[in-house]
């Protein structure tokens, strides 16, 4: 092999990098497109007359803009009581779920702890088999939970999996050395959970919130079953408007104009609902984005 | 130094009953997970035995007359058993297979594309639809597929109403499950391919390898491992097909594909409250998936180091 065509090697493969970069540009910005351009559609659509948007007139940008969308939205007495609902659900349910794993998480973590092993496998166990649907609607309505806020969460258990993370994390990204000095300190396990564990270990607490509030703001399913239509979260009444597609009692009332007028309001709830509805978690993520991926390696390398 | 040494030494030739009470506060810290995992994760488990009864609850569960299989047989003998099962099965089945590439081939054009900005961007975006509600996604899927003026039909110039095809149904199960989580797929091998060697990039280009050949040569060689890890995850839960969406995409028209197993457990255990047949459905479910757990768990242990139990 002479130099020169080595240099040639290189000057080739610089002229296939070009034209790679260009061909990756142009996938990722399709990639970008077909996953946000759905979303987009939806948000010009809640800022428009609903029947432009079903002829075609909004593709791009709203037509004949209007915010009448997202007035009807929270003048729906359901979805007003539903977002509460909601809200509360998520606070104390990622309440909850942060502490049971940390509850969890930090036990494992202690290294000499005696039955270690099968404390885990107690909980793991669960992550594979459980009772199933029945079962465990048996066992909310015998233990007296039924249509109490607790059903939206402790049928769940702990979430295992996370507490796995976070018991990796306590292990590999705090310094044993330091929970060592802790001890010969003097420091009990308890302080070293409350004063060293807790403010260390920022970064996956954070993602653990995140993926609990997702969590319970989206869930509805639990509340179907366990829960009163006047105690059910924000996508349960959505599923009203925007599933069955019916126009509530308190929605007819309120309008003049006839059938035609009460039907482009249901539509107009329905474009509205859905940012209503989705924009609380799409606000969030980007904040503990960077986490994301240490959270779910952890998780992966060491089930 | 040393004195921590030799303390920690001390520590180890403590007997089991010293350790035990040294470790009295992580115990207490366990206290409330255990008591809630018992009695809301192995309570169920302890309620399965209600398939093989008939339930009475003013009996309880033990002293409820035992009927054996009577339940599983008239699971069996339902109309619908086959539809259902094998919608169930090729429900997951097309799901896995159309869905499982994409964030890998995704990953891969990401990690190679240099311009760090853009990359960033793209990936913030693909991660939003993993954080929207089912029914929020089912809601927007009912008003693209609209037939007047749903957005695919208003781009196709059609007026087709897909929800009440049965034969659209999986289409729009998949695609849809592709677009809202294959994004969020990417994480974990885009945190992979960001463990390769920066040197083994600079050696490939200096022999003139092209971007494709280095796709080829070193990220998919380092990936292997981690997809073998996922696809054996996701093998291992085929059974248990996403109950909301089909739930909520279901329609009269299309149930001759869109009836899943999952729908029939809520449909006759909470809705018509028959329990224990509801109870051996589900069992039946989780018998499925364990059987896939263990097959795929023995092929793992024949690729060696991947052990994810």
């Amino acid at each position: 092999m002479s130099v020169l065509s080595k240099r040639k090697q290189g000057e080739l493969s610089g002229m296939s990098d070009r034209a790679s970069d260009i061909v990756l540009v142009i996938i990722s910005v399709i990639i970008l497109l077909i996953v946000a351009y759905p979303l987009y559609y939806i948000l010009v659509a809640s800022f428009s007359d609903p029947y432009d948007v079903y002829a075609g007139k909004t593709f791009l940008l709203p037509s004949q803009a209007t915010l009448d969308g997202y007035k009807a939205v929270f003048a729906e007495q359901n979805i007003v009581r539903g977002y509460g609902n909601s809200i509360l659900y998520t606070v104390v349910g990622t309440i909850y779920s942060v502490a049971l794993i940390y509850l969890v998480a930090y036990p494992l973590s202690v290294p000499d702890l005696p039955f270690k092993k099968v404390v885990s496998i107690f909980f793991i166990i669960t992550m594979y088999f459980g009772g199933g649907l029945i079962p465990t609607y048996l066992i909310v309505q015998k233990t007296g939970i039924m249509q109490t806020i607790w059903a939206m969460f402790l049928p769940g258990g702990v979430a295992v999996s996370n507490a796995i993370i976070a018991r990796n994390y306590f292990e590999n990204s705090i310094p044993g050395a330091l929970k060592e000095a802790a001890s010969i300190d003097g420091a009990s396990h308890f302080r070293i959970f409350f004063s060293m564990i807790i403010p260390l270990s920022t970064p996956i607490l954070s993602v653990m919130v995140v993926f609990s509030m997702v969590a319970y703001w989206n869930d509805w399913f639990t509340a179907l079953i366990y829960m009163t239509n006047e105690q059910a979260p924000l996508p349960l009444v959505l599923r009203n408007i925007l599933i069955k597609s019916s126009a509530s009692a308190s929605q007819a009332s309120m309008i003049s104009g006839g059938y035609a007028e009460l039907n482009k309001m249901t539509e107009m709830i329905k474009f509205a609902s859905i940012i209503v509805a989705a924009a609380p978690m799409l606000i969030i993520y980007p904040f503990v984005q960077k986490y994301f991926e240490k959270g779910l390696m952890a998780g992966a390398v060491k089930g | 130094m040393t004195s921590t040494a030799a303390r920690s030494r001390k520590v180890h030739r403590k007997s089991l009953g010293r350790r035990i009470v040294d470790n009295w506060q992580p115990y207490v810290l366990l206290l409330i997970p255990v008591v809630i995992t018992i009695v809301y994760k192995y309570g169920p488990m302890y309620g399965i035995q209600i398939a093989f009864r008939n339930y009475n609850p003013g009996l309880g569960i033990t002293a409820s007359p035992w009927v054996g299989w009577k339940w599983f047989e008239r699971f069996f003998k339902a109309p619908t058993f086959d539809r259902m099962l094998w919608n169930t099965v090729k429900l997951s089945f097309y799901g896995l297979v159309w869905s499982f590439p994409v964030p890998i081939i995704m990953s891969l054009a990401l990690n190679q594309l240099r311009f760090k900005r853009l990359k960033r961007t793209v990936q913030t975006v693909i991660y939003a639809p993993h954080f929207i509600s089912t029914m929020v996604i089912c809601g927007m899927l009912r008003i693209f597929l609209s037939p007047s003026g749903g957005l695919i039909n208003l781009l196709a110039g059609t007026q087709i109403d897909f929800l009440t095809e049965a034969g659209a149904f999986r289409t729009i199960y998949v695609a849809s499950g592709i677009w809202q989580e294959a994004g969020w797929g990417t994480i974990i091998y885009l945190a992979t391919l960001s463990s390769v060697d920066a040197s083994l990039y600079e050696a490939a280009k200096v022999d003139g390898a092209s971007v494709f050949q280095r796709i080829l040569h070193i990220d998919i060689p380092c990936l292997l491992p981690m997809i073998i890890l996922q696809l054996i995850m996701s093998v291992s839960g085929l059974m248990s097909v996403g109950f909301e969406k089909a739930y909520l995409l279901q329609t009269d028209l299309n149930r001759a594909t869109s009836d899943i197993i999952a729908i029939y457990v809520y449909e006759q255990g909470i809705v018509s409250a028959k329990y224990e047949l509801g109870t051996a459905v589900g069992l039946f479910n989780t018998a499925i998936n364990i059987v896939l757990l263990m097959i795929v768990n023995r092929i793992a242990k024949k690729f060696g180091d991947v052990n994810f139990v």
